[in-house]
């Protein structure tokens, strides 16, 4: 039922930006915080503002994990598990990631 | 097991916090929770309650994180009044008929106001203060009314007065005791405040006794008698006379009650029965009640605590108060009347400046008993510490109050003086020891210490305190106080920008590798970003530049709260043709946006989806306009009068010069934000003082002040310069803009910057006019260079087909996002409130 979808090539995705991607009717999220071949993908919605704007937030890293802040007020979602640095009883759908054959995948 | 059933009854500011307080201390599994909400609104803010006249959106003043309630099963029976309790049956019955058992109760019912019983008090045009209905009905009514009248000078009746003053009708205040703020203020404090107060417009009348209202009047709707024989024609009146503990419901099923009302606790907060507690201004405590958040707030954590069996006792509270009444700042701390026997007094008036201020001390010179403040309040907090720990006072207790000049000492009482148990943050009770552990623990940024403790979350007052005693733990645990932009790099922004001119670094990489650590976070990516700019004007969306972009800048345009963007095109000096209008309307009708003139004189055109913003701005740019730079931290416009061109009091061209200023700084990358103004007389329609940099126009030329600022925290500007002739006056702007890009620190506006620029505006004058430091040449070099390598954000990024790409919503699809709803409102569209959205997730609101 479930598989790798393919979203974009990976050269798409600027080094240290976000693009969000139309997966299965979700809104998803997909980081690539260098110019390596690691992504990651959460979901768009940022569950505080209920808007879709996670993929356009700043990618930082706190704690010696990455996280992305969101765009409107800044609370930071962990980019491998969603949780939220700000309050730990929010978070966001996490979806795993991979790059392959120059194209980004994500399995929902 | 089954749940524990607890029941507040009052979902006021006190009945709120005892349910956050509960949710963060309990094991939520063990509880089933109920609360009574009478008003059809969650808790909001009373304490504020005045700033809804200029918001008004209930939103705003809600204490209620959204979801809250849902998130953790709490049943909230919103407009929903409990009428009895049945303290055998432990069941509470609603007038719905519910009926709701406890296994604990807590009343948080509040207070009411109380109204004298005066004829004719009754009438519609009479009003109180104390709920957003009240509210909305007084704002009505001020609609079609020339007058009106507010009974009580006391707190909540000047505020009430404000109320009025802002609704714009003419407004009296009548007092029955001689003097305004009785409760707080001693005689002479309370004449000084009259006198501000009567400056600003509004009517006081003191010793007044009113007997009777009686519908009609000559010139208003009503008329007032007074028990003097005196009369008042007012169109309608507030009562603000005072409150009364809500006790009804305690009386009803037979709870001990005070003498003067309040439902009658112990230390723990219980009430006569064991299980049933009261908290709030209805809970009265040794015969006293409490008309303050504060003392409730720290009666909902001791009834929390007491109820899952942990120590905790409420001693009583400080009733000093700080505020600003009427744009008056008055302060009142503990005896303010000098009534403890043989006390002694301290006093300082000046009538010039309007400043008074008492202190009244022990006979023995050495406690700090009480202190009255009206006109200047800035020494409150010290004294308040001196009274609420006792502190020994210095040998000459008047230098606390005296001002500077007068021999004041200079700087606060310093936070080593404070002893471990001094309270620190009042609203969430958090005291200098705890500050302490939780520095200790490794909190050691305001954040963080915010964050673990609570303190400076409520009114934020105490946060410069925080600070300080932030600081001296730090140095005492010998770290030094850094001002490290983050955990990335150990340098101040200053210091950045120094290593970054002088090595030539071009890339947030390369900083990162000569002199930092890690990936980077959303402080140093931005504040690197922002530097790069300023330094070499690069296209801030290379591809090298894009991952440092905050927000705003990334698509350049400010996001909105649902995520679509604005569009706000240059119109310097607020100049606009009326071709440019009409480019201007057609872009607006043809993508639907929600249009309206900024408070920068310039229009802004809201709701733009992101995949809309290239075609837009196409459009746009093609009409001859360029980026406004709205999203960007820069100049962001020149605010002009008319001046001397079609002005018959103007005396020099203020829009000529507003617009070539603006085109000369716009784009420039800044620490924060920056507003000008160019007035072109000293009338200064262009409230060029309230801006980063103001000019004001002289027979002579042009006074250049710096430094002010309006929004949060409004600045008066500070005089740099005088009779400038334009060409001086370019040059001084040109080193005070450079100045303040390689000095300041992150997201510091030019205000604060002075503030903490040691030397302040004298400094800066020998700076900027004298040269102190030889590096003029330099500045107005780099600010030629800047000016040079100026573009078009906008214009560049349209050019560019790569980067048009990351303009589409989905990588993936040419879809928009559907989650971005609007609504009609006032013939345009407003973004479509969560519940006016077709539902995207799942979340139950009742469960019962």
């Amino acid at each position: 039922m479930s598989s790798w979808i393919k979203v974009c090539e990976l050269k798409n995705i600027y080094p240290a930006t976000g693009v969000c991607a139309l997966v299965d009717g979700k809104q998803v999220a997909v980081f690539r915080p260098s110019d390596e071949e690691q992504v990651y993908a959460i979901n768009n919605m940022d569950p505080f503002a209920r808007a879709n704007v996670l993929s356009r937030g700043l990618i930082c890293q706190h704690q010696e994990q990455l996280w992305v802040a969101s765009p409107l007020k800044k609370q930071r979602f962990n980019l491998l598990d969603g949780s939220c640095l700000e309050n730990s009883e929010v978070s966001v759908e996490a979806y795993k990631a991979r790059v392959s054959d120059g194209f980004v995948e994500v399995h929902l | 097991m089954s749940k524990q059933k607890l029941v507040i009854i009052g979902n006021g500011m006190v009945g709120h916090r005892f349910i956050e307080d509960f949710v963060e201390k309990a094991d939520l599994d063990k509880f089933e929770i109920t609360a009574f909400c009478e008003e059809p609104r969650v808790a909001y803010d009373r304490v504020h309650l005045s700033s809804y006249f200029s918001h008004h959106t209930a939103d705003e003043l809600s204490l209620v994180k959204e979801g809250f309630y849902e998130k953790h099963n709490i049943n909230v029976l919103i407009g929903e009044r409990a009428l009895t309790i049945n303290r055998q049956e432990k069941v509470i019955h609603s007038q719905t008929g519910r009926a709701v058992y406890y296994d604990k109760l807590v009343m948080a019912t509040g207070s009411y106001p109380w109204v004298p019983d005066i004829k004719g008090n009754e009438s519609k045009d009479c009003f109180v203060y104390r709920t957003i209905e009240d509210l909305n009905a007084i704002e009505a009514t001020a609609r079609r009314s020339k007058n009106g009248v507010v009974v009580g000078g006391g707190l909540l009746g000047l505020e009430a007065a404000g109320a009025l003053k802002a609704l714009g009708v003419e407004t009296h205040v009548i007092e029955f005791a001689p003097v305004l703020m009785a409760e707080q203020l001693d005689q002479q404090g309370g004449q000084m405040l009259r006198r501000k107060i009567e400056s600003i417009g509004v009517n006081v009348h003191t010793g007044k006794n009113t007997k009777e209202i009686i519908v009609g009047g000559e010139k208003s709707r009503n008329t007032m008698k007074f028990a003097d024989g005196s009369e008042l024609e007012v169109d309608f009146i507030v009562f603000s006379t005072g409150i009364r503990p809500q006790d009804k419901l305690a009386k009803q099923c037979g709870l001990a009650t005070a003498r003067r009302g309040g439902i009658s606790i112990n230390n723990q907060c219980e009430t006569s029965d064991p299980d049933i507690y009261a908290i709030g201004e209805c809970a009265s405590w040794n015969e006293k009640f409490f008309g303050l958040v504060a003392p409730g707030y720290n009666m909902a954590k001791v009834a929390v605590d007491n109820i899952l069996g942990r120590d905790n006792e409420f001693s009583g509270a400080d009733m000093s108060a700080k505020l600003k009444l009427l744009g008056v700042d008055v302060g009142s701390i503990g005896d303010a009347n000098g009534r403890t026997p043989d006390c002694k007094s301290y006093v300082y008036l000046d009538e010039n400046s309007s400043v008074y201020k008492r202190i009244i001390v022990s006979q023995d010179g050495k406690r700090l008993l009480g202190a009255v403040l009206v006109g200047d309040t800035e020494s409150y907090s010290d004294l308040l510490q001196y009274t609420l720990n006792d502190i020994e006072l210095p040998k000459h207790p008047d230098s606390l109050i005296l001002p500077a000049h007068a021999g004041a000492k200079t700087g606060g009482l310093g936070v080593d003086a404070l002893p471990e148990t001094a309270q620190v943050c009042s609203c969430f009770d958090v005291k200098k020891s705890d500050i302490a552990d939780a520095v200790a623990a490794g909190h050691t940024t305001i954040g963080a210490v915010k964050m673990e403790t609570g303190a400076g979350t409520g009114c934020g007052g105490c946060v410069p305190l925080i600070t300080q005693v932030l600081n001296a733990e730090l140095a005492k645990q010998g770290v030094e106080v850094k001002n490290h932009l983050c955990e990335h790099f150990e340098y101040s922004r200053q210091e950045l920008f120094h290593l970054i001119r002088i090595e030539g670094i071009k890339t947030f990489k390369e900083l990162l590798e000569k002199y930092g650590k890690g990936y980077g976070c959303e402080v140093c990516k931005p504040t690197v970003g922002s530097i790069l700019a300023s330094c070499w004007s690069d296209y801030i969306l290379s591809s090298d530049n894009n991952g440092l972009q905050d927000t705003n800048d990334i698509f350049l345009g400010n996001m909105q709260k649902d995520g679509t963007y604005s569009v706000i095109p240059r119109m310097a000096g607020g100049e606009v043709t009326p071709k440019g209008l009409a480019a201007v309307a057609k872009v607006a009708e043809q993508y639907e946006l929600y249009t309206k003139i900024t408070g920068a004189q310039r229009i802004g055109l809201f709701g733009a989806h992101k995949s809309d913003l290239p075609d837009i701005w196409s459009q746009l740019i093609e009409a001859g306009f360029e980026t406004g730079q709205a999203y960007a931290k820069a100049l962001r416009m020149v605010k002009t009068c008319v001046g001397s061109t079609w002005c018959r009091f103007g005396v020099q061209d203020s829009v000529g010069l507003g617009v070539e200023l603006e085109n000369r700084y716009k784009g420039l990358r800044t620490p924060h934000k920056m507003k000008f103004g160019v007035s072109g007389c000293t009338r200064e329609c262009a409230e060029a003082q309230g801006k980063d940099v103001g000019i004001i126009a002289t027979d002579s030329g042009w006074n250049l002040y710096v430094c002010g600022n309006g929004g949060m925290k409004p600045q008066h500007a500070e005089l740099l310069a005088s009779d400038l002739d334009k060409q001086t006056l370019v040059k001084y702007l040109d080193r005070f803009m450079m100045f303040y890009v390689r000095t300041a620190d992150k997201l510091t506006r030019t205000s604060v910057w002075l503030q903490n620029l040691s030397g302040g505006i004298d400094y800066l004058k020998e700076v900027i006019v004298d040269n102190k430091l030889g590096i003029n040449e330099q500045l107005e070099k780099e600010m030629a260079q800047s000016i040079a390598d100026y573009q078009c954000e906008w214009t560049a990024t349209l050019s560019d087909q790569e980067q048009l790409q990351r303009f589409a919503h989905f990588i993936n699809s040419d879809q928009q996002d559907d989650n971005v709803v609007f609504t009609p409102e006032r013939e345009q569209k407003r973004p479509a409130f969560i519940e006016e959205k077709a539902p995207t997730y799942n979340i139950s609101l009742e469960e019962v």
